[in-house]
């Protein structure tokens, strides 16, 4: 059999969803950012909801995502996309709204932001980028790098004792009330990127039932900041990040 | 059952970060000694026969650079 014989349209099984853009995406070779708008872009295509999704993108290495989404999107000052997220979903409620931030954006400048969204219980799903460090600036210290990290901030390693503990904000989320769905993802294996779908998707399709945030952590890495080739930056993260941050679900909706 | 299939490598779009290589089964694919437009190793296949088009390597590509064929044999 030839590669003529196989390459044949009804013989498609996979190819990159028409909801992304044709642009070339700006993040480093290996960056997670690309795996997870991509995988966002095929829930909205799956949901057939092009049309009527607004996604709001933040400040950190995801602030150019509107270039790549092709769905309505606004960029949010640093930190507020949840804040922006809610006034959207509460102009537009049929709309499906998303806020999508890495964790200096969502745990560092945004918090407020962050934990007051969630404890309201705003009918949005966020996506939250964590990949322990400020990608964008050049690798600074994030409230969730982890004890020990090197950084540009942090040479000889986060020292808690004066820099403090890292902040596992998803679990804090977990236990507000208008938290509705928190899971914890990552998407460096074939495995672990179908899983994280799911999950995703069912983020989304929660926000037909009206009953408050969808949270969505995806553990990812950051190449550049960690200083590792994007394989290895992955073995890091399997063996380092996944102690602090494990994979799961935090809180699922009564009955699922 | 069994499939065979085979992958469409947008080497212009590809940037060598061989996350890819990770997820193949087979081992049917590596990064290239040539390289794209940008300077990047780009992904080719070594090994097309053992290649299952199960579009493991296209789920965490980053870049979108991978299009998957598969017929059953
Ligand atoms: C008001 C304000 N303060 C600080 C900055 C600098 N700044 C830009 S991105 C960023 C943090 C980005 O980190 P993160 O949200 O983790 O995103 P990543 O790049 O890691 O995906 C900071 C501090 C800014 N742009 N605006
Ligand atoms: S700096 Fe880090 S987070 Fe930003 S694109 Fe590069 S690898 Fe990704
Ligand atoms: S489709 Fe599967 S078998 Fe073929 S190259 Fe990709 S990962 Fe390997
Ligand atoms: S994962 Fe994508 S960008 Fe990276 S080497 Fe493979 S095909 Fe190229
Ligand atoms: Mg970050």
């Amino acid at each position: 059999m030839t590669r003529e014989d196989i390459i044949k349209p009804e013989n498609l099984v996979y190819r990159r969803t028409p909801v992304l853009t044709d642009n070339v995406m700006h993040y480093c070779p290996g960056c997670g950012h690309g795996v997870i708008h991509r995988i966002i872009a095929e829930v909205v295509e799956e949901m057939g909801i092009q049309e009527n999704t607004i996604a709001i993108a933040p400040v950190g290495c995801s602030v150019l995502a509107y270039n790549y989404f092709e769905i309505d999107c606004i960029e949010a000052a640093h930190g507020r996309a949840p804040a922006l997220a809610t006034a959207i979903k509460r102009l537009y409620p049929e709309h499906f709204v998303f806020s999508y931030q890495g964790d200096g954006d969502l745990a560092a400048i945004g918090t407020g932001e962050t934990i007051h969204t969630c404890n309201r219980g705003e009918n949005i799903t966020m996506i939250f980028v964590n990949n322990g460090i400020y990608g964008m600036t050049g690798g600074q210290m994030a409230p969730t790098t982890l004890s020990g990290m090197k950084t540009a901030t942090s040479p000889f390693g986060r020292d808690t004792e004066i820099m403090g503990n890292p902040l596992n904000i998803t679990e804090l989320i977990a236990k507000l009330p208008g938290a509705y769905y928190v899971t914890r993802q990552a998407v460096y294996t074939p495995a672990l990127a179908r899983k994280c779908k799911k999950a995703i998707r069912q983020a989304f399709e929660n926000q037909k039932l009206k009953k408050g945030v969808s949270f969505v952590e995806v553990v990812s890495n950051c190449n550049s900041g960690w200083k590792l080739a994007p394989v290895k930056a992955n073995e890091w993260l399997e063996e380092n990040m996944l102690k602090y941050y494990p994979l799961g679900d935090l809180k699922v909706p009564e009955g699922k | 059952m069994a499939f065979r299939g085979t992958l469409v490598i947008d080497i212009e779009r590809c940037k060598g970060c061989a996350v890819c290589t990770t997820g193949c089964p087979n081992k049917c694919i590596a990064l290239s000694k040539m390289v794209n437009k940008k300077g990047y190793n780009y992904l080719e296949m070594i090994n097309e026969e053992a290649c299952i088009g199960c579009a493991n390597c296209a789920v965490i590509c980053p870049d979108g650079v991978l299009t998957v064929y598969r017929v059953k044999i």
